[in-house]
């Protein structure tokens, strides 16, 4: 064995530290290739590839480019609508008939030319599949029974859509931009169809668009890559590949940007922010999102649903503070349920820390030394700072939080089941416009514990008739300026009284490197544009 | 006639052990299945959740509980579960919508070579410098490879993994970054393996080959690392214990040259119980790591199995469950196996 082991460990060293060499001498500091834009992002939560199911943050990003709709909005002018397979529309004068004209010789990537056939095919599948989002379209009165004569083809290239109500028409044309109306191919879609299912089990890893860019792959987890669509009608896309990698790290993300392994980071924290900020090849770029943050308070807790507390943990947070470190780059405080960029948007934000004005207020309530709660808190940042951050302010007028870390689906259930005290958490608008969060925060038509819709205000027990009424009405009214003063006045109400602390909008930050032109993020999901980036 | 007799009772004999043999590892997989299983569906997560987010309206919330049998009490469940897998029939991943198999297969390479290299690694450092620690015991050899061990015991993994990719990716420029490949090579290979290094050698793909090899080779050293602190101090202690055998002091008074006595002798019976030992760190990194998986961005088994468990997706943690199972099961016996061929005791009937 003296013979033989010395030298066999002797070998294994030499063959380590080969290898060692070897992998130096590889291409590692290799940047992206110049015709491909790699994007280092966390896409574990896109569960399909069917624009009719598909309704997670990334999965709107990627359904954004590969799909094509009747209309979008204007990017840069979010209350512009701009058709975009649709030429031209209008809407009847009894306000329920939405006549649509397409552009004429459009193809999908297939090549199969895209008609109004199409249109209502893929209107009719989503109603008809009937998934998360399909409520978008279905609220119009929509459903499996009438959909086929509600949603009809009139001519090749036209087609007509029947609302129940005379609803206020930019609210029928926003939630059409949406992903769940996206156009799929006809043709290739009942081709793969199995047992009836409308082509659902293929599409759900396959793609059938017509949108600049092609979905290639997506592997779950791991990489997710777009390819140009040559047949797209419009302006193709500038790169002919587009790849996401699934980076859940920002640390590591930071790297691979720091290094040129990726062009574009997009999970950054506020302190990768700070640190990239000094490096000259990489830049950043920010937009407000549709996601507005809030803490809520369990109005079936008989302490927290005394008005005078729901008044006073709203002075009982230092937004302050909380927007000068713990959202630095990634958010705006904000203390409406609408966020800026939605129709009638408040800006108002009255509330600030004011430990005494809350002791006076607890004291009327009869807890004038506070008392004991919990809340549920998702262990990921910043809501855990945050939460961190309120149960100091709030002990200082006597209000004892204790903090219940969970995972995000845990502390959700939770919520869901009305079961917590407190619970911080965040709302994302699900189409371009104010009914989205309205009918979430400020609508509650059932309060019993069985009720068939089960909106925030629900989650919260928090009834309210009127306003419920208030919110009804608002969308119900087709003209826009008295719609805008409807939604300004729920909102005022809603700051004076709901149960809702609404701390701040989002912001989202994307780090590019300097040679990356044209990244601009959407307002939503699903209008971050990547087929508009080059790489010079 | 009567030869044939013996002979068939042997047969039966034999027969009985691979009966009980086969019985023992159905009822551990069994009782596995049924562990994961229970605990998924007691831990306060509604799976449903996963599937329809956040959004969705109550009828259709209704309609998945009833389409994933949630409605159906939970001893029904399991068995409609085991009877599937019998089929062959794993089920999908609600998170993925593939079959699950066909997610483990592509998670699954990637921890393995990890995992491999990561113990050819750590064995073979770990265990000379075990040795080397045992015989100079008390000196100062024992005293750094005790220090080493020590950091790679107490040292956070996470931490520890992004330090080294800072200091030899990003600073010094000497591996690749996270991940598994380059960009540039990813749609120009054709997995037929799912092990990289292989695959690439196969296709004669040599530029490629030394750009997985980049890429792997920092996470490797960091589960070596980490490996290599276990077995190095297994490796110590077992080696002591040798040393202060008789049959060593025999050794030394039949005048035996020390290095013979060492490598020759004590380390062959030290190997007996140093192989489950491997074995089993083996078998703990093949699980996946998750932290080392979550720095790299290593789409391997540890991520995938976290990953459906926070969604509560029992059939992709019961799919990894199984193959985690078997990894410690086959290890098992190999170490057994092993065990056989080192102890000429153990061979004696």
């Amino acid at each position: 064995m003296n013979n033989t082991t010395l030298p066999l460990v002797r070998r294994l060293l030499g063959a380590a530290l080969l290898a060692t060499l070897a992998a130096g001498a590889g291409p590692s500091a290799a940047a992206t290739p110049k015709d491909t834009l790699v994007i280092a992002w966390a896409i574990d939560d896109i569960i399909t590839m069917d624009p009719a199911e598909s309704f997670e943050i990334s999965a709107g990003e990627i359904m954004g480019n590969a799909y094509d709709r009747l209309i979008r909005f204007d990017v840069s002018d979010p209350s512009r609508l701009i058709g975009d397979t649709a030429k031209s529309w209008t809407v009847s004068p009894d306000g329920k008939t939405y006549s649509f004209e397409l552009k004429d010789g459009l193809k999908f990537a297939s090549g199969n030319p895209l008609t109004a056939e199409d249109v209502a095919f893929s209107l009719q599948r989503a109603v008809l599949l009937d998934k998360t989002p399909a409520f978008i379209l279905t609220q119009f009165g929509f459903t499996k029974d009438n959909v086929k004569d509600k949603i009809r083809q009139t001519g090749r290239l036209t087609l007509q859509l029947e609302t129940d109500k005379a609803y206020a028409p930019t609210f029928v044309l926003n939630c059409l931009t949406a992903n769940v109306a996206a156009i799929v191919d006809k043709k290739l879609v009942l081709s793969k169809e199995a047992n009836g299912d409308l082509g659902y089990g293929w599409l759900k890893t396959s793609y059938a668009g017509s949108g600049p860019l092609k979905i290639r792959e997506w592997r779950a987890n791991e990489i997710l890559a777009l390819e140009r669509n040559d047949n797209y009608y419009g302006e193709k896309s500038k790169l002919p590949r587009v790849i996401y990698r699934h980076v859940k790290e920002a640390a590591t993300q930071r790297l691979l940007l720091e290094k040129g392994d990726v062009d574009i980071a997009r999970n950054l924290t506020p302190q990768d922010l700070a640190a990239v900020a000094t490096n000259k090849d990489i830049r950043t770029t920010s937009t407000p999102k549709g996601t507005v943050y809030y803490f809520s308070l369990n109005q079936k807790n008989p302490t927290l649903a005394k008005p005078e507390v729901r008044e006073a943990l709203k002075w009982l947070v230092d937004y302050a503070a909380i927007g000068d470190t713990l959202i630095k780059n990634i958010g705006v405080v904000h203390q409406n349920f609408l966020p800026v960029g939605l129709l009638g948007a408040s800006t108002e934000n009255p509330y600030k820390l004011d430990v005494e004005k809350a002791k006076a207020l607890l004291a009327k309530a009869g807890v004038p030394n506070g008392f004991k709660v919990t809340m549920d808190v998702r262990t990921v940042q910043p809501v855990q700072g945050i939460a961190e951050a309120v149960q100091q302010t709030a002990k200082r007028a006597g209000i004892d939080i204790e903090i219940l870390p969970g995972d995000g689906k845990q502390t959700l259930t939770k919520y869901r089941a009305r079961q917590h005290d407190l619970y911080i958490g965040q709302w994302g608008a699900d189409y371009w416009d104010p009914h989205t969060n309205a009918d979430t925060f400020a609508r509650n038509p059932d309060n019993a514990d069985d009720a068939k819709s089960k909106p925030l205000a629900w989650r919260n027990a928090w009834a309210i008739p009127e306003l419920t009424k208030k919110t009804d009405a608002a969308v119900l009214e087709r003209d826009a300026g008295k719609r805008k003063a409807m939604y300004e006045e729920i909102q005022a109400e809603f700051r004076r009284t709901s149960p809702f602390v609404m701390l701040y909008q989002q912001t989202e930050v994307a780090a590019f490197r300097s040679d990356v032109q044209g990244l601009k993020l959407g307002p939503t999901s699903d209008t971050t544009y990547m087929f508009r980036v080059s790489k010079s | 006639m009567p030869t044939g007799g013996r002979h068939g009772v042997r047969l039966l004999r034999a027969g009985d052990l691979v009966g009980r043999f086969l019985l023992a590892i159905l009822l551990t997989y069994l009782g596995l299945l049924a562990v994961t299983f229970f605990i998924g569906r007691v831990i306060p997560i509604d799976p449903v959740l996963a599937i329809v987010g956040d959004r969705a309206p109550e009828h259709v919330i209704a309609r998945v509980r009833e389409e994933l049998g949630l409605n159906k009490p939970l001893w029904e469940q399991f068995g409609i579960y085991v009877m599937k897998v019998l089929q062959g029939d794993f089920g999908r991943s609600v998170l993925t919508s593939n079959p699950v198999m066909q997610d483990i297969r592509r998670a699954f390479p990637a921890t393995l070579e990890l995992a491999t290299l990561g113990t050819i690694i750590g064995a073979g450092l770990g265990v000379p410098l075990g040795v080397w620690a045992a015989v100079r015991r008390g000196r100062l050899p024992d005293q750094v490879v005790r220090v080493m061990g020590l950091i790679g015991y107490s040292a956070p993994i996470f931490w520890l993994g992004l330090m080294a990719l800072v200091v030899f990716y990003a600073r010094l420029g000497w591996v690749a970054g996270p991940g598994r490949i380059d960009i540039v090579y990813e749609y120009t290979l054709t997995p037929v393996t799912g092990l990289l290094l292989l695959d690439t050698a196969m296709a004669g793909e040599w530029q490629a080959f030394g750009n997985v090899l980049s890429h792997l080779i920092l996470p490797a050293s960091l589960l070596g690392y980490f490996s290599l602190a276990y077995i190095s101090r297994m490796t110590r202690s077992f080696m002591l214990n040798e040393l202060g055998q008789e049959y060593v002091v025999a050794a030394r008074a039949k005048g035996l040259s020390e290095t013979r006595i060492i490598w020759r002798h004590a380390l062959r019976n030290a190997m007996v119980p140093l192989v489950t030992v491997i074995a089993l760190s083996y078998a703990g990194l093949l699980e996946g790591s998750v932290l080392t998986e979550t720095v790299f961005a290593w789409p391997g088994l540890g991520l995938y199995i976290t990953n459906s468990l926070q969604n509560a997706d029992m059939n992709a943690v019961l799919g990894g469950t199984i193959i985690v199972g078997s990894i410690f099961i086959g290890l098992n016996l190999l170490s057994d196996l092993l065990y056989r061929i080192l102890d000429p005791r153990t061979r004696a009937r």
